[in-house]
Protein backbone atom coordinates (compact mmCIF):
# COMPACT_ATOMS: atom_id res chain seq x y z
CA UNK A 1 0.00 0.00 0.00
CA UNK A 2 2.99 2.50 0.97
CA UNK A 3 4.69 1.01 -1.73
CA UNK A 4 2.12 2.04 -4.14
CA UNK A 5 1.43 4.96 -2.89
CA UNK A 6 5.64 6.20 -2.79
CA UNK A 7 5.47 5.05 -6.88
CA UNK A 8 2.76 7.05 -7.66
CA UNK A 9 4.17 9.76 -5.92
CA UNK A 10 7.59 8.97 -7.50
CA UNK A 11 6.06 8.54 -10.87
CA UNK A 12 4.10 12.09 -10.97
CA UNK A 13 6.83 14.28 -9.75
CA UNK A 14 9.30 12.64 -12.13
CA UNK A 15 7.51 13.49 -14.98
CA UNK A 16 6.69 16.75 -13.54
CA UNK A 17 10.31 17.70 -12.91
CA UNK A 18 11.24 16.85 -15.76
CA UNK A 19 9.01 19.38 -17.88
CA UNK A 20 9.85 21.49 -15.93
CA UNK A 21 13.52 21.15 -16.56
CA UNK A 22 12.51 21.46 -19.79
CA UNK A 23 10.65 24.70 -19.16
CA UNK A 24 13.25 26.38 -17.68
CA UNK A 25 15.97 25.30 -20.00
CA UNK A 26 14.07 26.28 -22.87
CA UNK A 27 13.19 29.51 -21.03
CA UNK A 28 16.81 30.56 -20.99
CA UNK A 29 17.55 28.98 -24.10
CA UNK A 30 15.72 29.27 -26.56
CA UNK A 31 13.31 32.37 -24.71
CA UNK A 32 16.25 34.48 -24.00
CA UNK A 33 16.39 37.17 -26.19
CA UNK A 34 19.37 38.95 -24.28
CA UNK A 35 19.63 42.86 -23.82
CA UNK A 36 18.29 45.04 -26.57
CA UNK A 37 17.94 48.57 -27.40
CA UNK A 38 15.04 51.15 -28.14
CA UNK A 39 15.34 54.21 -29.61
CA UNK A 40 12.91 56.71 -28.94
CA UNK A 41 12.08 59.42 -31.32
CA UNK A 42 15.34 59.54 -33.28
CA UNK A 43 17.58 58.44 -30.50
CA UNK A 44 16.16 61.19 -28.24
CA UNK A 45 16.18 58.47 -25.38
CA UNK A 46 17.86 55.41 -25.32
CA UNK A 47 16.84 52.33 -22.97
CA UNK A 48 18.32 48.90 -22.80
CA UNK A 49 16.00 46.32 -21.66
CA UNK A 50 15.24 42.25 -21.42
CA UNK A 51 14.33 41.32 -24.58
CA UNK A 52 11.56 39.25 -25.18
CA UNK A 53 8.88 41.12 -23.41
CA UNK A 54 5.85 43.01 -24.72
CA UNK A 55 7.07 46.38 -26.10
CA UNK A 56 4.16 48.15 -23.72
CA UNK A 57 5.84 46.55 -20.49
CA UNK A 58 9.51 46.84 -21.41
CA UNK A 59 8.59 51.17 -22.10
CA UNK A 60 6.82 51.18 -18.58
CA UNK A 61 9.29 49.70 -16.74
CA UNK A 62 11.56 52.04 -17.84
CA UNK A 63 9.40 54.91 -16.85
CA UNK A 64 7.86 56.15 -20.28
CA UNK A 65 4.33 55.57 -20.15
CA UNK A 66 2.30 54.57 -22.87
CA UNK A 67 -1.76 54.81 -22.56
CA UNK A 68 -3.99 51.55 -22.31
CA UNK A 69 -6.99 50.84 -20.91
CA UNK A 70 -7.41 47.05 -20.86
CA UNK A 71 -3.60 46.57 -19.20
CA UNK A 72 -2.22 44.82 -21.93
CA UNK A 73 -4.51 41.86 -23.05
CA UNK A 74 -4.93 43.71 -26.77
CA UNK A 75 -8.46 44.40 -26.08
CA UNK A 76 -8.87 48.11 -26.10
CA UNK A 77 -6.36 49.31 -29.02
CA UNK A 78 -4.95 52.44 -27.41
CA UNK A 79 -1.48 51.48 -26.56
CA UNK A 80 -0.59 52.18 -30.52
CA UNK A 81 2.90 53.29 -31.41
CA UNK A 82 4.92 53.73 -34.31
CA UNK A 83 7.49 51.11 -35.11
CA UNK A 84 10.09 52.57 -37.52
CA UNK A 85 12.75 49.91 -37.63
CA UNK A 86 12.85 46.29 -36.28
CA UNK A 87 9.06 45.95 -36.52
CA UNK A 88 8.27 42.88 -38.56
CA UNK A 89 5.56 41.53 -39.11
CA UNK A 90 1.97 42.41 -38.35
CA UNK A 91 0.28 40.02 -35.63
CA UNK A 92 -3.19 38.87 -36.29
CA UNK A 93 -3.92 40.17 -32.62
CA UNK A 94 -3.29 43.24 -33.62
CA UNK A 95 -4.88 43.59 -37.48
CA UNK A 96 -8.57 44.38 -35.53
CA UNK A 97 -7.05 47.70 -34.55
CA UNK A 98 -4.79 48.95 -37.25
CA UNK A 99 -6.06 51.02 -40.41
CA UNK A 100 -4.69 51.20 -43.72
CA UNK A 101 -3.35 54.56 -42.83
CA UNK A 102 -1.67 53.79 -39.86
CA UNK A 103 -0.27 50.14 -41.32
CA UNK A 104 1.85 53.13 -43.48
CA UNK A 105 2.87 54.76 -40.64
CA UNK A 106 4.16 51.53 -38.75
CA UNK A 107 1.93 51.74 -35.97
CA UNK A 108 1.85 48.99 -33.62
CA UNK A 109 -0.40 48.07 -30.62
CA UNK A 110 2.54 47.98 -28.33
CA UNK A 111 1.09 45.44 -26.05
CA UNK A 112 1.07 42.82 -28.48
CA UNK A 113 4.49 43.68 -30.43
CA UNK A 114 6.97 41.79 -28.27
CA UNK A 115 11.05 43.33 -28.35
CA UNK A 116 13.37 41.06 -29.75
CA UNK A 117 16.02 42.66 -31.45
CA UNK A 118 17.00 46.45 -31.10
CA UNK A 119 14.01 48.67 -32.54
CA UNK A 120 13.17 52.15 -33.07
CA UNK A 121 9.97 53.84 -32.11
CA UNK A 122 8.31 57.33 -32.70
CA UNK A 123 6.00 58.74 -29.58
CA UNK A 124 4.04 61.58 -29.02
CA UNK A 125 6.29 64.10 -27.11
CA UNK A 126 4.14 64.67 -24.16
CA UNK A 127 4.18 61.08 -23.29
CA UNK A 128 7.46 62.52 -22.18
CA UNK A 129 5.42 64.50 -19.53
CA UNK A 130 3.14 61.43 -18.80
CA UNK A 131 4.54 60.58 -15.25
CA UNK A 132 3.98 58.24 -12.44
CA UNK A 133 2.78 60.03 -9.18
CA UNK A 134 2.33 58.72 -5.75
CA UNK A 135 -0.89 59.81 -4.52
CA UNK A 136 -2.69 59.93 -0.69
CA UNK A 137 -6.57 59.30 -0.77
CA UNK A 138 -7.80 62.31 0.67
CA UNK A 139 -11.54 61.79 0.70
CA UNK A 140 -14.05 59.14 -0.78
CA UNK A 141 -17.54 60.10 -0.83
CA UNK A 142 -21.17 58.41 -2.25
CA UNK A 143 -22.13 60.73 -5.08
CA UNK A 144 -24.90 57.82 -5.94
CA UNK A 145 -25.79 54.36 -4.92
CA UNK A 146 -23.00 52.94 -7.24
CA UNK A 147 -20.77 56.25 -7.88
CA UNK A 148 -18.07 57.31 -5.52
CA UNK A 149 -15.85 60.66 -5.63
CA UNK A 150 -12.37 59.69 -4.90
CA UNK A 151 -10.14 62.58 -4.04
CA UNK A 152 -6.52 62.06 -4.28
CA UNK A 153 -3.40 64.58 -3.44
CA UNK A 154 -0.12 64.36 -4.87
CA UNK A 155 2.49 63.82 -2.21
CA UNK A 156 6.27 64.33 -2.55
CA UNK A 157 5.56 68.32 -3.42
CA UNK A 158 4.76 66.91 -7.11
CA UNK A 159 2.19 68.71 -9.47
CA UNK A 160 0.19 67.47 -12.85
CA UNK A 161 -1.26 69.55 -15.15
CA UNK A 162 -3.82 67.61 -17.26
CA UNK A 163 -6.14 69.62 -19.93
CA UNK A 164 -9.69 69.56 -18.68
CA UNK A 165 -11.19 66.53 -19.96
CA UNK A 166 -7.95 64.55 -20.11
CA UNK A 167 -7.40 61.00 -17.71
CA UNK A 168 -5.21 59.17 -15.52
CA UNK A 169 -4.53 55.81 -15.04
CA UNK A 170 -4.95 54.24 -11.87
CA UNK A 171 -2.73 51.29 -10.31
CA UNK A 172 -4.51 48.54 -8.68
CA UNK A 173 -2.65 46.83 -6.48
CA UNK A 174 -2.51 42.89 -6.01
CA UNK A 175 -5.57 42.25 -3.95
CA UNK A 176 -7.79 39.03 -3.82
CA UNK A 177 -9.62 39.58 -7.46
CA UNK A 178 -6.12 40.09 -8.92
CA UNK A 179 -2.32 38.59 -8.51
CA UNK A 180 -1.02 41.45 -10.57
CA UNK A 181 -0.98 45.49 -10.77
CA UNK A 182 -2.91 46.27 -13.18
CA UNK A 183 -3.50 50.02 -14.50
CA UNK A 184 -7.26 51.07 -15.39
CA UNK A 185 -8.44 54.96 -17.13
CA UNK A 186 -10.13 57.08 -14.77
CA UNK A 187 -11.08 60.90 -16.09
CA UNK A 188 -10.21 63.52 -13.89
CA UNK A 189 -12.70 65.16 -12.44
CA UNK A 190 -11.61 68.42 -10.95
CA UNK A 191 -10.35 71.12 -13.13
CA UNK A 192 -6.52 71.98 -13.75
CA UNK A 193 -5.90 75.09 -11.13
CA UNK A 194 -5.18 72.92 -8.16
CA UNK A 195 -2.15 71.10 -9.87
CA UNK A 196 -1.75 68.83 -6.63
CA UNK A 197 -5.39 67.00 -7.15
CA UNK A 198 -6.79 64.61 -9.16
CA UNK A 199 -10.43 63.96 -8.16
CA UNK A 200 -12.05 60.35 -10.07
CA UNK A 201 -15.79 59.43 -10.32
CA UNK A 202 -16.00 55.73 -10.29
CA UNK A 203 -18.81 53.47 -10.62
CA UNK A 204 -18.71 49.93 -9.25
CA UNK A 205 -19.02 47.63 -12.21
CA UNK A 206 -19.71 44.01 -11.25
CA UNK A 207 -16.80 42.13 -10.72
CA UNK A 208 -15.01 44.91 -11.94
CA UNK A 209 -11.30 44.86 -10.85
CA UNK A 210 -10.50 48.49 -10.16
CA UNK A 211 -14.06 49.33 -9.65
CA UNK A 212 -14.22 46.67 -6.70
CA UNK A 213 -11.00 47.81 -5.56
CA UNK A 214 -12.29 51.25 -5.21
CA UNK A 215 -15.67 50.62 -3.98
CA UNK A 216 -14.35 48.04 -0.90
CA UNK A 217 -11.36 47.92 -0.46
CA UNK A 218 -9.99 51.44 -0.53
CA UNK A 219 -9.81 53.70 2.48
CA UNK A 220 -9.14 57.69 3.15
CA UNK A 221 -5.41 57.93 3.68
CA UNK A 222 -3.94 55.23 1.94
CA UNK A 223 -1.51 55.42 -1.06
CA UNK A 224 -2.40 55.34 -4.59
CA UNK A 225 -0.17 55.08 -8.11
CA UNK A 226 -1.29 56.83 -10.98
CA UNK A 227 -0.11 57.68 -14.40
CA UNK A 228 -0.82 60.51 -16.77
CA UNK A 229 -2.21 62.46 -18.13
CA UNK A 230 -3.49 61.27 -21.51
CA UNK A 231 -6.17 61.87 -24.08
CA UNK A 232 -7.56 63.57 -26.68
CA UNK A 233 -10.89 64.54 -24.98
CA UNK A 234 -10.42 68.45 -23.95
CA UNK A 235 -12.43 71.71 -25.22
CA UNK A 236 -11.52 73.04 -28.61
CA UNK A 237 -10.83 76.50 -28.98
CA UNK A 238 -13.35 78.36 -31.27
CA UNK A 239 -17.07 80.34 -31.94
CA UNK A 240 -19.50 77.47 -31.66
CA UNK A 241 -22.53 76.18 -29.47
CA UNK A 242 -21.08 73.39 -27.18
CA UNK A 243 -23.45 70.40 -26.69
CA UNK A 244 -22.30 68.17 -23.21
CA UNK A 245 -23.53 64.55 -23.04
CA UNK A 246 -23.13 62.39 -20.72
CA UNK A 247 -24.07 59.75 -18.30
CA UNK A 248 -23.51 58.03 -15.07
CA UNK A 249 -19.45 58.11 -14.20
CA UNK A 250 -19.10 59.68 -17.72
CA UNK A 251 -20.29 63.06 -15.51
CA UNK A 252 -15.98 63.22 -14.40
CA UNK A 253 -14.57 65.05 -17.61
CA UNK A 254 -17.80 67.31 -18.59
CA UNK A 255 -17.24 68.65 -14.88
CA UNK A 256 -13.86 69.46 -15.16
CA UNK A 257 -14.21 71.50 -18.33
CA UNK A 258 -17.20 73.41 -17.34
CA UNK A 259 -15.55 74.27 -14.40
CA UNK A 260 -12.48 75.17 -16.04
CA UNK A 261 -14.40 77.08 -18.31
CA UNK A 262 -16.18 79.24 -15.35
CA UNK A 263 -12.84 79.87 -13.92
CA UNK A 264 -11.18 81.00 -17.49
CA UNK A 265 -14.56 83.21 -17.99
CA UNK A 266 -14.94 81.36 -21.44
CA UNK A 267 -18.64 82.16 -22.10
CA UNK A 268 -19.81 80.00 -25.28
CA UNK A 269 -23.64 79.34 -25.57
CA UNK A 270 -23.33 75.68 -24.18
CA UNK A 271 -25.76 72.99 -23.38
CA UNK A 272 -25.13 70.29 -20.64
CA UNK A 273 -27.32 67.14 -21.21
CA UNK A 274 -27.35 64.86 -18.40
CA UNK A 275 -29.07 61.34 -18.59
CA UNK A 276 -29.84 58.95 -15.93
CA UNK A 277 -32.69 56.00 -15.12
CA UNK A 278 -34.07 57.62 -11.77
CA UNK A 279 -33.40 60.60 -9.34
CA UNK A 280 -31.27 58.13 -7.16
CA UNK A 281 -29.20 58.32 -10.37
CA UNK A 282 -28.50 61.93 -10.68
CA UNK A 283 -25.79 64.01 -8.70
CA UNK A 284 -23.58 67.07 -8.35
CA UNK A 285 -27.02 68.81 -9.43
CA UNK A 286 -26.26 72.07 -6.84
CA UNK A 287 -22.48 71.84 -8.31
CA UNK A 288 -24.32 72.30 -11.87
CA UNK A 289 -26.81 74.62 -10.95
CA UNK A 290 -24.22 77.10 -9.45
CA UNK A 291 -21.63 76.59 -12.31
CA UNK A 292 -25.68 77.81 -14.17
CA UNK A 293 -24.82 80.89 -12.12
CA UNK A 294 -21.38 81.29 -13.27
CA UNK A 295 -21.58 80.79 -16.53
CA UNK A 296 -24.74 83.01 -18.16
CA UNK A 297 -25.01 81.56 -21.36
CA UNK A 298 -24.76 77.74 -20.00
CA UNK A 299 -27.94 75.15 -19.16
CA UNK A 300 -27.62 71.81 -17.47
CA UNK A 301 -30.91 69.50 -18.49
CA UNK A 302 -30.76 66.34 -16.55
CA UNK A 303 -33.14 63.89 -17.82
CA UNK A 304 -34.76 60.95 -16.12
CA UNK A 305 -35.67 58.08 -18.68
CA UNK A 306 -37.25 56.04 -16.31
CA UNK A 307 -38.50 58.34 -13.46
CA UNK A 308 -40.16 56.71 -10.49
CA UNK A 309 -43.45 57.92 -8.44
CA UNK A 310 -41.58 58.70 -5.24
CA UNK A 311 -39.35 60.69 -7.24
CA UNK A 312 -42.19 63.90 -8.04
CA UNK A 313 -39.48 64.88 -11.40
CA UNK A 314 -40.58 67.72 -13.21
CA UNK A 315 -37.55 67.79 -15.13
CA UNK A 316 -37.21 66.59 -18.78
CA UNK A 317 -37.87 63.17 -18.84
CA UNK A 318 -37.18 60.09 -22.02
CA UNK A 319 -33.86 58.62 -23.12
CA UNK A 320 -31.55 61.22 -23.63
CA UNK A 321 -30.83 60.76 -27.43
CA UNK A 322 -34.95 62.07 -27.56
CA UNK A 323 -34.13 64.80 -25.40
CA UNK A 324 -31.06 66.38 -27.75
CA UNK A 325 -33.60 65.82 -30.48
CA UNK A 326 -35.86 67.95 -28.90
CA UNK A 327 -33.70 70.59 -27.64
CA UNK A 328 -30.75 71.19 -29.98
CA UNK A 329 -31.87 74.04 -32.32
CA UNK A 330 -28.50 74.95 -34.03
CA UNK A 331 -26.79 71.92 -35.35
CA UNK A 332 -24.83 72.87 -38.05
CA UNK A 333 -23.08 75.75 -35.73
CA UNK A 334 -22.53 73.41 -33.02
CA UNK A 335 -19.65 71.34 -31.04
CA UNK A 336 -20.17 68.32 -28.88
CA UNK A 337 -19.14 66.14 -26.44
CA UNK A 338 -19.77 62.80 -25.46
CA UNK A 339 -18.96 60.75 -22.50
CA UNK A 340 -20.41 57.05 -21.63
CA UNK A 341 -20.74 53.53 -22.49
CA UNK A 342 -20.49 52.77 -26.10
CA UNK A 343 -23.91 52.21 -26.66
CA UNK A 344 -24.88 55.50 -25.47
CA UNK A 345 -22.29 57.40 -27.66
CA UNK A 346 -23.14 55.52 -30.32
CA UNK A 347 -27.19 56.22 -30.53
CA UNK A 348 -26.03 59.96 -29.83
CA UNK A 349 -23.66 60.07 -33.20
CA UNK A 350 -26.96 59.19 -34.93
CA UNK A 351 -29.18 61.64 -33.40
CA UNK A 352 -25.86 64.52 -33.56
CA UNK A 353 -25.94 63.36 -37.70
CA UNK A 354 -29.70 63.73 -37.72
CA UNK A 355 -29.51 67.48 -36.33
CA UNK A 356 -26.58 67.84 -39.07
CA UNK A 357 -23.53 68.79 -36.65
CA UNK A 358 -20.67 68.18 -38.43
CA UNK A 359 -18.84 64.41 -37.69
CA UNK A 360 -15.20 66.77 -37.49
CA UNK A 361 -17.04 68.60 -34.34
CA UNK A 362 -17.52 65.65 -31.93
CA UNK A 363 -15.63 64.60 -29.53
CA UNK A 364 -15.86 61.48 -27.48
CA UNK A 365 -14.64 59.43 -24.77
CA UNK A 366 -16.92 55.88 -24.70
CA UNK A 367 -15.96 54.11 -21.05
CA UNK A 368 -15.93 50.98 -22.07
CA UNK B 1 -7.65 -8.24 -42.69
CA UNK B 2 -9.57 -6.49 -40.52
CA UNK B 3 -7.01 -5.14 -38.07
CA UNK B 4 -4.74 -4.02 -40.84
CA UNK B 5 -7.94 -1.99 -42.00
CA UNK B 6 -8.37 -0.26 -38.55
CA UNK B 7 -6.43 2.58 -38.71
CA UNK B 8 -7.73 3.60 -41.99
CA UNK B 9 -11.21 3.35 -40.50
CA UNK B 10 -10.32 4.69 -37.48
CA UNK B 11 -9.03 7.85 -39.79
CA UNK B 12 -12.33 8.22 -41.39
CA UNK B 13 -14.48 7.85 -38.83
CA UNK B 14 -12.95 10.38 -36.46
CA UNK B 15 -13.21 12.85 -39.67
CA UNK B 16 -16.53 11.92 -40.68
CA UNK B 17 -18.83 9.38 -38.64
CA UNK B 18 -17.50 10.46 -34.80
CA UNK B 19 -16.13 13.82 -35.51
CA UNK B 20 -14.81 14.98 -31.89
CA UNK B 21 -17.08 18.45 -32.31
CA UNK B 22 -19.94 17.18 -33.95
CA UNK B 23 -20.61 14.24 -32.40
CA UNK B 24 -18.94 14.27 -29.18
CA UNK B 25 -19.15 18.38 -28.87
CA UNK B 26 -15.84 18.78 -27.57
CA UNK B 27 -14.16 22.19 -28.15
CA UNK B 28 -16.81 24.10 -28.77
CA UNK B 29 -15.53 27.20 -26.69
CA UNK B 30 -12.99 27.94 -29.35
CA UNK B 31 -14.98 26.69 -32.05
CA UNK B 32 -17.77 29.33 -30.88
CA UNK B 33 -15.29 32.06 -30.25
CA UNK B 34 -13.03 31.77 -33.24
CA UNK B 35 -15.23 30.95 -36.17
CA UNK B 36 -16.40 34.70 -36.98
CA UNK B 37 -13.33 35.10 -39.68
CA UNK B 38 -12.11 32.62 -42.03
CA UNK B 39 -7.92 33.80 -41.71
CA UNK B 40 -8.14 32.83 -37.82
CA UNK B 41 -10.47 29.53 -38.32
CA UNK B 42 -7.41 28.00 -40.67
CA UNK B 43 -5.18 29.20 -38.82
CA UNK B 44 -6.68 27.84 -35.35
CA UNK B 45 -7.45 24.71 -36.96
CA UNK B 46 -4.09 24.27 -38.35
CA UNK B 47 -2.84 24.58 -35.05
CA UNK B 48 -5.43 21.94 -33.34
CA UNK B 49 -4.50 19.13 -36.36
CA UNK B 50 -0.67 19.86 -35.13
CA UNK B 51 -1.66 19.58 -31.10
CA UNK B 52 -3.56 16.49 -31.52
CA UNK B 53 -1.23 14.95 -34.37
CA UNK B 54 1.66 15.47 -31.93
CA UNK B 55 0.38 14.93 -28.68
CA UNK B 56 -2.03 12.13 -28.98
CA UNK B 57 0.68 9.36 -29.87
CA UNK B 58 3.25 11.05 -27.07
CA UNK B 59 0.43 10.84 -24.73
CA UNK B 60 0.25 6.92 -25.56
CA UNK B 61 4.31 6.50 -24.70
CA UNK B 62 3.95 8.27 -21.37
CA UNK B 63 0.81 5.55 -20.58
CA UNK B 64 1.70 2.76 -21.94
CA UNK B 65 5.65 3.07 -20.70
CA UNK B 66 4.85 5.34 -17.18
CA UNK B 67 1.66 5.12 -16.15
CA UNK B 68 0.32 1.13 -17.17
CA UNK B 69 3.68 -0.31 -15.59
CA UNK B 70 2.94 1.32 -12.57
CA UNK B 71 -0.37 1.04 -12.12
CA UNK B 72 -0.78 4.35 -12.40
CA UNK B 73 -3.88 4.68 -15.08
CA UNK B 74 -6.41 6.99 -12.92
CA UNK B 75 -3.55 9.60 -12.92
CA UNK B 76 -3.82 9.88 -16.41
CA UNK B 77 -6.45 12.97 -16.50
CA UNK B 78 -3.24 15.13 -14.81
CA UNK B 79 -0.63 13.85 -16.40
CA UNK B 80 -1.93 13.94 -20.22
CA UNK B 81 -2.83 17.98 -19.52
CA UNK B 82 0.37 18.34 -17.78
CA UNK B 83 2.25 16.66 -20.72
CA UNK B 84 -0.08 18.59 -23.44
CA UNK B 85 0.50 21.85 -22.04
CA UNK B 86 4.13 21.65 -21.43
CA UNK B 87 4.24 20.14 -25.07
CA UNK B 88 1.85 24.00 -26.49
CA UNK B 89 4.21 25.84 -24.86
CA UNK B 90 7.38 24.14 -25.94
CA UNK B 91 6.48 24.74 -29.74
CA UNK B 92 5.55 28.46 -28.93
CA UNK B 93 8.35 29.34 -27.85
CA UNK B 94 10.45 27.42 -30.42
CA UNK B 95 8.05 28.79 -33.36
CA UNK B 96 8.41 32.08 -32.08
CA UNK B 97 12.10 32.08 -32.03
CA UNK B 98 12.76 31.06 -34.98
CA UNK B 99 10.07 30.58 -37.71
CA UNK B 100 8.24 34.64 -37.83
CA UNK B 101 5.81 33.77 -40.79
CA UNK B 102 4.66 30.46 -38.98
CA UNK B 103 4.24 32.13 -35.85
CA UNK B 104 2.53 34.81 -37.48
CA UNK B 105 0.00 32.14 -38.78
CA UNK B 106 0.33 28.91 -36.77
CA UNK B 107 2.17 30.02 -32.91
CA UNK B 108 -0.43 32.74 -31.74
CA UNK B 109 -3.22 30.38 -31.54
CA UNK B 110 -1.41 27.81 -29.66
CA UNK B 111 -2.30 29.40 -26.41
CA UNK B 112 -5.56 29.64 -27.29
CA UNK B 113 -6.14 25.41 -27.44
CA UNK B 114 -3.55 24.73 -24.76
CA UNK B 115 -6.77 23.87 -22.54
CA UNK B 116 -9.14 22.79 -25.54
CA UNK B 117 -11.11 20.15 -24.36
CA UNK B 118 -11.31 17.95 -27.32
CA UNK B 119 -7.61 17.96 -27.01
CA UNK B 120 -7.81 16.23 -24.08
CA UNK B 121 -10.64 14.52 -24.91
CA UNK B 122 -8.89 12.33 -27.77
CA UNK B 123 -6.37 10.98 -25.75
CA UNK B 124 -8.64 9.68 -23.54
CA UNK B 125 -10.61 7.97 -26.49
CA UNK B 126 -7.10 6.35 -27.17
CA UNK B 127 -7.31 4.84 -23.89
CA UNK B 128 -10.61 3.80 -23.26
CA UNK B 129 -10.66 2.49 -26.93
CA UNK B 130 -7.16 0.18 -26.63
CA UNK B 131 -5.52 1.93 -29.86
CA UNK B 132 -2.06 0.99 -30.73
CA UNK B 133 0.92 3.64 -31.35
CA UNK B 134 -0.10 3.80 -34.88
CA UNK B 135 -3.44 4.01 -34.48
CA UNK B 136 -3.52 6.52 -32.03
CA UNK B 137 -1.12 9.13 -34.35
CA UNK B 138 -3.68 8.31 -36.84
CA UNK B 139 -7.13 9.23 -34.59
CA UNK B 140 -5.20 12.07 -33.47
CA UNK B 141 -4.59 13.10 -36.60
CA UNK B 142 -8.17 12.48 -37.81
CA UNK B 143 -9.70 14.13 -35.22
CA UNK B 144 -8.17 17.52 -35.58
CA UNK B 145 -9.03 17.30 -39.44
CA UNK B 146 -12.45 16.64 -38.39
CA UNK B 147 -12.40 19.79 -36.03
CA UNK B 148 -10.47 21.79 -39.01
CA UNK B 149 -13.12 20.54 -41.21
CA UNK B 150 -16.04 21.51 -39.25
CA UNK B 151 -14.63 25.07 -38.06
CA UNK B 152 -14.04 25.84 -41.60
CA UNK B 153 -17.35 25.18 -42.36
CA UNK B 154 -18.93 27.16 -39.82
CA UNK B 155 -16.48 29.96 -40.59
CA UNK B 156 -17.87 29.31 -44.22
CA UNK B 157 -21.44 29.69 -42.93
CA UNK B 158 -20.61 32.37 -40.39
CA UNK B 159 -19.11 34.27 -43.22
CA UNK B 160 -22.35 34.32 -45.06
CA UNK B 161 -24.62 34.64 -41.98
CA UNK B 162 -23.21 38.35 -41.20
CA UNK B 163 -25.70 39.79 -44.37
CA UNK B 164 -28.35 37.57 -42.73
CA UNK B 165 -31.38 39.24 -40.61
CA UNK B 166 -30.70 37.05 -37.30
CA UNK B 167 -33.34 37.72 -34.70
CA UNK B 168 -31.74 39.97 -32.00
CA UNK B 169 -32.01 37.26 -29.35
CA UNK B 170 -29.86 34.59 -31.11
CA UNK B 171 -27.27 36.50 -32.56
CA UNK B 172 -23.95 35.63 -32.10
CA UNK B 173 -23.71 32.07 -29.81
CA UNK B 174 -27.23 31.53 -30.23
CA UNK B 175 -27.53 31.10 -34.05
CA UNK B 176 -24.29 29.32 -34.40
CA UNK B 177 -25.05 26.86 -31.66
CA UNK B 178 -27.97 26.27 -33.61
CA UNK B 179 -26.06 26.18 -36.87
CA UNK B 180 -23.88 23.84 -34.98
CA UNK B 181 -26.88 21.42 -33.94
CA UNK B 182 -27.98 21.38 -37.80
CA UNK B 183 -24.15 20.32 -39.10
CA UNK B 184 -24.10 17.71 -36.04
CA UNK B 185 -27.50 16.55 -37.89
CA UNK B 186 -25.88 16.69 -41.72
CA UNK B 187 -22.78 14.62 -40.51
CA UNK B 188 -25.06 11.44 -39.00
CA UNK B 189 -25.70 10.93 -42.47
CA UNK B 190 -22.49 9.75 -42.56
CA UNK B 191 -22.91 7.63 -39.67
CA UNK B 192 -24.11 4.07 -41.17
CA UNK B 193 -20.49 3.95 -43.27
CA UNK B 194 -18.10 3.12 -40.99
CA UNK B 195 -18.66 1.58 -37.72
CA UNK B 196 -16.40 2.25 -34.87
CA UNK B 197 -16.20 1.55 -31.13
Amino acid sequence: MVITLLISIAVISLISVFLALLMVIADATIGNYGIVKISINDGTKELEVKGGQPLLKALNQEGVFIPSACGGRGSCGLCKVRVVQGGGEYLPTELPFINEEEKKQQVRLSCQFKVKADVAIVIPEELFSVREFITRVERIRDLTHDIKEVTLRLKNGETITPLAGQYIQFKVPEYENTDESVYRAYSVASPPDDNTRVELEIRLVPNGICTTYVHQFLKEGDEVTINGPYGEFYLRESERNLIFIAGGSGMAPIKAILMDMAQKGINRKAMYFFGARSKRDLFLLDEMRALEQRLPNFTFVPALSEPVAEDNWEGETGLITDVVRRMVKDGPNSEAYLCGSPGMINACMTVLNELNVAPENIYYDKFS
Amino acid sequence: MHDALLPLSVFFASIFTSNILLTNYLGTCSFLSVSKEMKTSLGLGVAVIFVMATTTPLNWLVYEYLLLPFGLEYLRFIVFIIVIAAFVQLTEMTIERYSEPLYQSLGIFLPLITVNCAILGVCLFMVIREYSFFTSFVFGLGSGIGWFVAIIAMAGIRVKLKNAKVVPALEGPGITLIIAGFMAMAFMGFSGMIAVS
